[in-house]
């Protein structure tokens, strides 16, 4: 009794000094650095407190970035499930070594710089780019494809679709498909298999695949610069013209703040849903 | 059989999605003319050209070095915490870890980036700094984002480990370290390889958190910011073909090592 007690206390103590370096690394390089942003955002350029920034962030500007970083996001998001689920059902379901081919191809452009598949996408897209000349090749007349919502909705779901395919292929590989012989031998359709078995089982797949495209695409600014041209003004485009056009840090902390906000609310609906759908399978 | 069949349509479909513009830059870089939309025969001399810019042959070793150094670092660190972690055993202290590792994970990298750039130019100014940005900063900001990677690939192996082996070797005559070198270390091994193969990685690919904790220290991926910020040259073209074909091989290398040791673990247990 008395040895195992030491040998506890001995491991609490071991423990707490082989991760104290940590603790304090991240309390100086992740968690000030959050009160930094709040910081910059309630003081002027001298550091006396003010309220300006924030009260600036109620402008029309402002809101219809807001509006339209969560808009595009959102569509690009839903598009990116709906294009990834029934690919990461299919590969759940194929051999072994197709299944690691098929990862592997669906990776890959992860793996290229954002940038450069970014710049890609807009060589296709361009004015006098692949698509326009091959529309001129069959006499047909030129389409404005670059410089529009679609271009930058199409350049989010085209950058972030793998990080939708991968946790929902990776939960649906650990399916037990008896459970499906099981419903279809007692009678279930095609439709009911999918509303009650699959869906439900795929949903942490499904919400970590939500999240993961949408976060960074509500935050982007290259894809919007490269794809949207100078009207597009997301969230992310005016943050990075604060910090590193404008010069004024005060200003954009106070934006950085609001987006961390809208993912926050964002994250908290999200939760919400999907405790609903939860309950309901329940039910 | 005809479900599969449009099944199988609908994924060529996709992955021409996902590889046409890839596919596009490619055919790019070998070709003769400037501009994009002309193909005027083929040509290697954008590659001779890439290899003759000796800014992005100078951005290229400072991204290797970035990455190779921060990974080091992240792992070495990343593994000493998560060892921490699970000796002390209490919910509140594992939870309130998790969560602060969980910060630079959830939140968007612009956030990442730009916070720790004000903690950078505040200290700067505290201290009478007129650039506080540069290699330094870029690698604090590397390792911190590459930690909470290195933790969460260790600690799920750690607790596979079952703590009466290491107490059974102390009890043989380990010291307590030499236990956790010869009992825990290799069943924790993979975790620790992956943690450093993903950091590393990671800190390659990195745009945005390097993008504003920079100062003027030139990476890859800056490189080909500032390239594409105007009209490129097909040298960009024929750079990002050199780094399609290096992941390429790299990726078919992983893959068929994996399979192979699949293979051999499943002989092992047909003969057992």
């Amino acid at each position: 009794m008395n040895g195992s007690f030491k040998t506890k206390t001995k491991n609490k103590n071991k423990g707490l000094k082989l991760s104290s370096p940590y603790l304090v690394w991240s309390l100086i390089f992740i968690v000030i650095p959050l009160f930094m942003v709040l910081y910059y955002a309630f003081t002027t350029e001298n550091g006396t407190f003010t309220l300006e920034n924030i009260k600036g962030l109620a402008s029309l500007d402002v809101l219809n970035s807001l509006l339209i970083s969560v808009l595009y996001a959102a569509i690009a998001t839903l598009l990116s499930l709906i294009l990834a689920y029934p690919l990461a059902y299919y590969m759940s379901t194929v051999s072994k070594i197709s299944q690691r081919t098929m990862i592997m191809l669906a990776m890959l452009p992860m793996w290229m710089n954002l940038l450069i598949r970014t710049y890609s996408l807009m060589l296709i897209l361009e004015n006098n780019g692949i698509i326009n000349n091959i529309l001129k090749a069959l006499n047909l007349p030129k389409a404005q494809l670059i410089n529009t919502p679609g271009a930058v909705i199409l350049g989010m779901i085209y950058n972030f679709l793998p990080y939708m395919i991968l946790p929902i292929y990776s939960i649906m590989t650990k399916f037990d498909y008896s459970v499906l012989e099981a419903a279809n031998d007692l009678g279930a359709n095609g439709f009911q298999r999918f509303k009650r078995i699959i869906l439900p089982m795929s949903m942490p797949g499904v919400i970590s695949g939500i999240t993961m495209v949408f976060v960074p695409s509500v935050s982007t600014f290259y894809i919007s610069q490269k794809l949207g041209g100078a009207k597009t003004m997301l969230i992310g485009d005016m943050i990075e013209r604060k910090f590193q056009g404008e010069v004024n840090y005060n200003v954009g902390a106070s934006l950085s703040l609001i987006l961390m906000v809208l993912i926050l609310i964002s994250m908290a609906i999200m939760n919400k849903f999907s405790g609903d759908e939860e309950q309901e399978v329940l039910m | 059989m005809k479900k599969n069949y449009s099944f199988k349509i609908y994924t060529c479909l996709l992955y021409f999605f996902l590889y046409a513009p890839i596919l596009v830059m490619i055919f790019l870089s070998f070709n003769k003319s400037k501009t994009a939309t002309v193909f005027k025969g083929f040509s290697l001399k954008w590659y001779k050209e890439l290899f003759r810019d000796q800014v992005t042959i100078e951005a290229l070793k400072n991204t290797l070095l970035l990455a190779i150094l921060s990974a080091m670092v992240a792992t070495l660190l990343g593994t000493v915490t998560a060892i921490g972690i699970s000796f002390y055993r209490k919910k509140w202290f594992q939870n309130s870890v998790m969560f602060v590792t969980n910060i630079p994970m959830l939140n968007p990298d612009i956030v990442t980036g730009i916070s720790l750039m004000l903690l950078f130019v505040f200290a700067g100014s505290v201290m009478g700094l007129k650039t506080p940005l540069g290699f330094g900063t870029l690698l604090i900001a590397h390792i911190t984002f590459n930690l909470p990677y290195v933790i969460l690939s260790v600690l799920p192996k750690l607790r596979q480990v079952d703590p009466h082996l290491q107490e059974a070797a102390e009890d043989l005559g380990c010291t307590p370290f030499k236990a956790f070198i010869k009992v825990v270390l290799p069943s924790v091994y993979s975790g620790i390889v992956t943690g450093f193969m993903m950091s590393f990685t990671l800190s390659l690919d990195d745009f945005v958190i390097s993008y504003f904790t920079n100062g003027t220290f030139n990476t890859l991926p800056i490189r080909i910011y500032s390239m594409t910020k105007q009209r490129v040259t097909p040298d960009m073209y024929a750079l990002s073909t050199l780094i399609f074909l290096t992941v390429l091989i790299l990726l078919i290398l992983i893959n068929v090592s994996q399979a192979k040791g699949e293979k051999k673990k499943k002989e092992t247990e047909i003969i057992n």
